[in-house]
């Protein structure tokens, strides 16, 4: 009976602690849209899944690198002053540790294969890209400092949509920015937007929807209402690419779609057809 | 310029949870609305694009003697009627209905009424495949861009972008009992704290009162209610009368100038 006894719980062989420290974390990578496995430098630079072409999602400084020649940051010391809604404060400063900006978008003057642009980039790992009132305020004064200066805007947009804990501040900066994009309309200067991935609700339903010329990411999410929220209303399963970018371009929504490596030259391209010449 | 009439507010205050509650209920029914404040109501239909959306009723009216623009959202009177609207919630093509007649508004200089009753604009598949941020995000810029009077009533619920799309005028109104949020309690305390049933708590913390928005200056006027309607649709003309006559008093620049300037400051 002892065979059968034998406590073999405590296994003999002992796995080697430092494994775990050798093999770094995040080595390997599913891609969110298409779910390949892969290796995490098979990425490249652009951060690009390999077999689909999704962009991975990218803070906006790992944009500015990647995009710009040069970056001079605008409104670098925006940032909420007083959140004071229950555990905001606290949600707010992991968010700025973790991004190393003071809102949910970064703004500056760039030269993009040498054209000067305004430059907006939202930035989803700072709560979801969510639009507060500051990240409201960085893009008006983007556009206020485009207009005065006659430069064409450049938007990267990514957001979760509006931010629940500044309530209705951030629903006016629908149209706040509105207003803002309204100007800079009025005063022939061209408006691109680059739709990455996930832009949804207030978001496309102000700013991202306003642009001259729209680009967008491949399979970028967007939409304005969550995919869940439909589903219950109207109680049936979504088709799979429903608010994937490529939808959108056949429901005319959207003017191209751009890989990630072939931005910088596309923008460009755009940008100097609009030149103003200086009289 | 106050207008009196002998309405009162808040003979006694209710808390935001009965506030809610109350603006769900059909105290005031959009045609009602128009044709209690207006005389002669002409309603055009469709968007010349995808059809003609009922949630959103348009057309011209005379305000006294001055021809004014006229857009309502309508949540509908019977369970028939209410399904068809979809309880108010307008698809893209009733946004772009909206943006029609307000261009046609400024074309005849005409001012611009709208009257807001909507838990939101529709989540529906159609209404995102046809575009309902775009729809959304051009009435915003066109309202930005209108040189004639533009004021807002919101007479029931006013949920998110769907609202803010006939909200972005040179002043907005709430009825006394009237809501306007970024999202419904529920949906805030689904979102923030997984538990849609914690609305009530929800609605105090949200300050979606007529109340909490006139302190933070997110609208201009708390119009106050009676039983007795046409006293509440006899107020309503005359301030609408003497605002919009100070309001034209502006040059086309300087009244847009100052819709801006009002949203810049938020």
């Amino acid at each position: 009976m002892d065979l059968y006894n034998n406590d073999k719980s405590t296994s003999k062989i002992k796995r080697a602690e430092s494994v775990n420290e050798r093999i770094p974390d995040g080595l390997f990578l599913a891609c969110p849209y298409c779910g390949t496995q892969m290796y995490n430098k098979q990425l490249g630079a652009y951060r690009v899944c390999a077999n689909c072409g999704y962009g991975f999602r990218l803070q906006a400084r790992e944009r500015i690198e990647l995009l710009t020649e040069s970056f001079d940051e605008l409104d670098a010391d925006v940032t909420m002053t007083h959140p004071d809604f229950p555990g905001y404060a606290d949600k707010l400063q992991r968010a700025k540790d973790q991004t190393n900006l003071g809102e949910s978008v970064l703004t500056g003057v760039a030269t993009i294969k040498e054209q000067r642009v305004a430059l907006g980039i939202m930035d989803s790992y700072f709560m979801m890209g969510s639009l507060g009132s500051m990240t409201g305020e960085k893009i008006t004064r983007l556009f206020e400092h485009a207009t005065s200066n006659r430069l064409p805007v450049v938007l990267f947009t990514a957001s979760g949509g509006a931010r629940m804990q500044e309530g209705m501040n951030s629903l006016m900066q629908m149209a706040k920015v509105s207003a803002a994009v309204a100007e800079h309309q009025e005063a022939g200067l061209l408006y691109l937007v680059v739709l990455t991935d996930p832009t949804t609700g207030g978001v496309t339903a102000s700013f991202a929807m306003q642009a001259d010329i729209t680009l967008g990411e491949p399979h970028a999410l967007v939409g304005f209402a969550g995919a869940r929220v439909i589903e219950s209303t109207i109680h049936e399963k979504l088709p799979k690419d429903f608010q994937r970018v490529e939808t959108l371009l056949k429901n005319g929504f959207v003017d191209d779609i751009v890989p990630r490596p072939e931005l910088a030259e596309k923008i460009a391209t755009l940008v100097k057809f609009h030149q103003v010449t200086e009289e | 310029m106050a207008v009196n009439i002998g309405l009162k507010l808040f003979k006694r205050e209710l808390t935001p949870k009965d506030i809610v509650k109350k603006s769900r209920e059909d105290r005031f029914l959009a045609r009602e609305i128009i044709n209690g404040i207006f005389t002669d109501f002409v309603e055009l239909h469709g968007d010349r694009l995808s059809g003609d959306d009922t949630s959103v009723i348009g057309g011209i009216a005379r305000l006294n003697d001055q021809p004014v623009t006229v857009i309502a959202i309508d949540k509908g009177v019977d369970i028939h009627d209410k399904l068809s609207k979809r309880n108010g919630s307008p698809e893209p093509w009733g946004y772009r209905k909206a943006q029609r007649l307000m261009q046609q508004a400024n074309k005849f200089h005409r001012p611009i009424v709208t009257f807001i009753n909507t838990p939101g604009a529709f989540p529906g598949k159609t209404a995102e495949a046809q575009g309902q941020g775009e729809a959304i995000a051009q009435s915003i810029l066109l309202s930005m861009k209108l040189t004639v009077p533009m004021i807002a009533i919101i007479y029931g619920e006013a949920g998110s972008g769907g609202a803010l799309a006939l909200a972005t005028s040179d002043q907005v109104w709430m009825f006394q009992n009237s809501t306007y949020s970024i999202l419904s309690p529920e949906g805030f305390a689904s979102i923030l704290w997984k538990d849609s049933k914690r609305s009530d708590e929800a609605a105090a913390l949200m300050g979606l009162t007529p109340k909490d928005l006139l302190e933070k200056q997110v609208i201009d006027y708390i119009i106050p209610e009676s039983r007795n309607h046409p006293r509440v649709f006899s107020l309503i003309r005359k301030r609408l009368d003497n605002e919009f006559k100070q309001l034209n008093s502006l040059t086309p620049e300087e009244l847009m100038k100052q819709r801006r300037a009002r949203f810049r400051a938020f």
